[in-house]
């Protein structure tokens, strides 16, 4: 009996279509729009300004805060201008523009495919050299990697878990990264090791990648205190409380952080941006992602540079099938639909899926029948019926006296929903407007 | 027989003996309550709105007779003359607060601001700022799922199906404020009435520079300042390239909505210019004008056409 989370959960159609598809490269394109804002947190400060030169891997935005992230060029080429341009959800960001002119690194990063498996930076030095190669947390959430590292006084970490679950379906770029490099990424969770000062990790795998599985134990035996951990496919294993549960069944009291239980959660995607950065001295200005979606010519999985026009990654994949009713960034669970073409890859962007029409649109919404498939669906154990009901009648205290805040927004309320009720789009206001009344509070 | 005697005797003891311990307890635990809140609750007009910022008009009464001054104080309901008679209760004097009403200021019907997606989310404004800009590539204006429309508790709003665009019936509106509380992207603002209801606004909130709004809004406000410049009261203000007009300051001279190349400052009420058609603004303004005469007949204002 494989492990899995306790608590609710769902299980969408897995449509991997582009698991079998070698990572490829996407050629640099003649322009990239590099914004500044790609984590959660402050906006990082753009240093370059326009006509600058700059290489490949140069700083062009400082990190602004403790949760903030370092944004390197991905090109080398001159800086056109720093301006605002509309981003995925058509509001207007900063981003620094750079006119792309041959390819120019700096000469500090190791360009070789030589595996460096001794670790010869000290803790400080790892998580120092993560802040400064701009890591951010590679699934989806984008959250500084190095924050997640500094444990807080007063608490110990006891287990480095990596997240290598990618439980969206639809998306394989995690899956790739682990077949195509995971000597990379068992080094990576070393460092990540060392950082923390724990001799154990556990990488939670779903049972839907038995080749990855395979893989990774085989290669695991060289690495010390690596332990695969093969999991039940069911989502949302990926979310952190979720993969603490299923890997070391321990739950997190609502509101706190997996350090409380003495976990930290890395995505596997972060493990070998970590080791590139470490071990390489490359900061993070390329990432790898999926191309998928049930009508287009090639779904496969590309590794490209940070700014690159998602226009760019479609043209590469066999262009725009006719039927597209809906671009989406991310996976079809938590992901969101772009307004334009014209908006750049970010160090978010796990994928990219293009959804015929008739598959695109919702259906119709009709009235609650009282079912309670949410409520068992919900893998936070909360009743998204109720809570959609309370937001849309402002009910803002009683939501937050339900838990509305451990709302992950995975979507799996929605999903099930044999009404096709709107669930987490109340929800999400809701939490919006209770996260505005908390923080008014303090 | 004796039976029935005893009990309608003991009935009475008991009620007696009741009704004094009530008297004396009424007495004891009086709440002495100001008889001219009764009064000025006659007064006001009995809509709950909330518009006042109190808890419905018994509130508003309370704070009314509590208050020192209650110069500040406005029933936008009722307006001057229930706040004239309840000064007159009240013993105070007011000055008659200038009457508001509610505008819309944003004009990106379908026309002039194109769609460049389709929204497929739940029916709600709120729902639809918190994910993402909105169907159009304005990213400031209407998002046109009427929040304001369901907040009005007056029937003084609908939505315009042709422009997708909220309509304030004026005559309807008493400036509570629910709708500028509702919209979430501030569209709606309250501004003073004006003589015979005449007013001029920017109707536009877009705070993008000239070519980006100009490219998703034709009637967007591009920031250029002819209109700040060619005031002659300084009532023209320009920020983050979009223009306001401070009504406190506003003389109605007009000479605004001409020089705007974009025709973002609208004129509302006016009766129709007699001037030449001499260059090209005016001529355009004057097209303009034609279809916003008509309803100012039908004593009925559309904000938006």
């Amino acid at each position: 009996m494989l492990k899995t989370f306790s608590l609710g959960g769902i299980h969408p159609a897995g449509n991997k279509l582009s698991a079998s598809s070698a990572i490829q490269v996407l050629p640099i394109p003649e322009i990239v729009s590099i914004p500044i804002s790609q984590h959660i947190g402050a906006p990082a400060t753009p240093v370059v300004k326009k006509n600058d030169e700059v290489k490949v891997g140069q700083l062009i935005a400082k990190s602004s805060g403790f949760v903030s992230a370092n944004i390197h060029s991905s090109v080398s080429g001159t800086v056109f201008k720093v301006d605002d341009i509309m981003d995925s959800s058509g509001f207007r960001r900063t981003a620094i523009i750079i006119k792309v002119d041959g390819d120019e690194w700096l000469e500090t990063i190791d360009r070789s495919e030589t595996l460096v498996t001794e670790i010869s930076a000290s803790k400080e030095e790892i998580i120092a050299k993560i802040a400064e190669a701009g890591i951010v947390g590679l699934g989806g959430a984008t959250f500084p990697a190095h924050v997640k590292l500094s444990v807080p006084p007063g608490k110990t970490a006891e287990v480095l878990i990596i997240n290598a679950v990618e439980c969206e379906p639809y998306l394989t770029s995690d899956h790739r990264v682990m077949l195509e490099k995971g000597d990379e990424v068992l080094v990576g969770t070393q460092i990540l090791m060392k950082a923390l000062g724990v001799n154990k990790a556990i990488i939670g795998i779903e049972n839907n990648k038995p080749d990855a599985i395979a893989h990774l134990t085989k290669l695991a035996v060289n690495y010390q205190g690596i332990e695969i951990c093969p999991l039940k496919t069911q989502y949302p294993q990926g979310g952190e409380k979720q993969l603490i549960s299923a890997t070391i069944k321990r739950e997190i009291p609502s509101g706190a952080l997996p350090i409380e239980v003495g976990a930290v959660v890395q995505n596997v995607g972060s493990a070998f941006a970590v080791y590139e950065a470490v071990q390489k001295n490359k900061p993070l200005f390329e990432r790898i992602a999926t191309i998928t979606g049930k009508s287009l010519k090639n779904p496969s999985n590309w590794r490209f540079r940070i700014g690159t026009p998602v226009k760019d990654l479609i043209d590469a994949a066999g262009g725009l099938p006719e039927d597209t009713g809906k671009i989406i960034g991310g996976g079809p669970m938590m992901g969101k639909a772009l307004t334009t073409v014209e908006v750049p890859l970010t160090k978010g962007s796990s994928g990219l899926l293009l959804l015929p029409r008739e598959e695109a649109l919702r259906k119709e919404s009709k009235p609650c029948i009282r079912c309670g498939k949410c409520v068992s669906a919900c893998p936070m154990g909360l009743e998204p019926f109720l809570l959609m009901v309370l937001a849309d009648k402002k009910e803002y205290e009683r939501l937050e006296n339900n838990a509305v805040m451990d709302c992950m927004e995975c979507g799996s309320c929605s999903f099930t929903c044999p009404a096709n009720r709107p669930l987490l789009d109340y929800i999400r206001m809701g939490k919006g407007k209770v996260g505005q009344i908390m923080r008014s509070r303090k | 027989m004796s039976i029935i005697v005893i009990t309608i005797l003991a009935l009475c003891a008991i009620g007696v003996t009741a009704a004094i311990i009530l008297y004396f307890v009424a007495q004891k635990f009086k709440v002495y309550e100001d008889p001219r809140i009764d009064e000025v609750e006659e007064v006001l007009p009995a809509a709950n709105c909330g518009g006042c910022g109190y808890p419905g008009c018994r509130g508003f009464a309370e704070a009314l007779v509590k208050a020192d001054d209650i110069s500040k104080m406005n029933c936008p309901v009722g307006g001057a003359t229930v706040m004239s008679q309840v000064a007159s209760i009240l013993g105070h004097e007011i000055s008659a607060a200038e009457p508001t009403v509610a505008v819309v200021r944003c004009n990106g019907t379908c026309e002039n601001r194109p769609k460049t997606n389709q929204y497929d989310g739940a029916a709600s404004c709120t729902i639809a700022a918190t994910l993402y800009s909105g169907e159009t590539g304005c990213q400031y204006g209407c998002l046109g799922l009427g929040e304001c429309v369901e907040a009005c508790n007056f029937d003084a709003m609908y939505m315009d199906k042709e422009t997708g665009l909220p309509v304030i019936i004026e005559d309807k509106c008493v400036s509570c404020g629910a709708c500028v509380k509702a919209c979430p992207n501030n569209i709606i603002e309250l501004r003073n009435k004006g003589p015979k209801s005449r007013r001029i606004f920017v109707s536009c909130v877009n705070k993008d520079k000239g070519a980006v709004a100009k490219k998703a809004c034709d009637v967007a406000c591009i920031g250029c300042g002819k209109c700040v410049k060619e005031c002659p009261f300084g009532a023209i203000t320009l920020e983050n390239n979009l223009a306001y007009i401070d009504y406190t300051k506003c003389k109605l001279c007009r000479k605004c909505v001409v020089v705007c190349p974009t025709h973002a400052i609208h004129e509302l009420n006016f009766p129709p210019r007699k001037e030449k058609p001499a260059d090209k603004p005016s001529a355009e303004a004057k097209a303009e004008e034609a279809p916003k005469a008509k309803p100012t007949a039908n004593d009925e204002t559309t904000e938006n056409k």
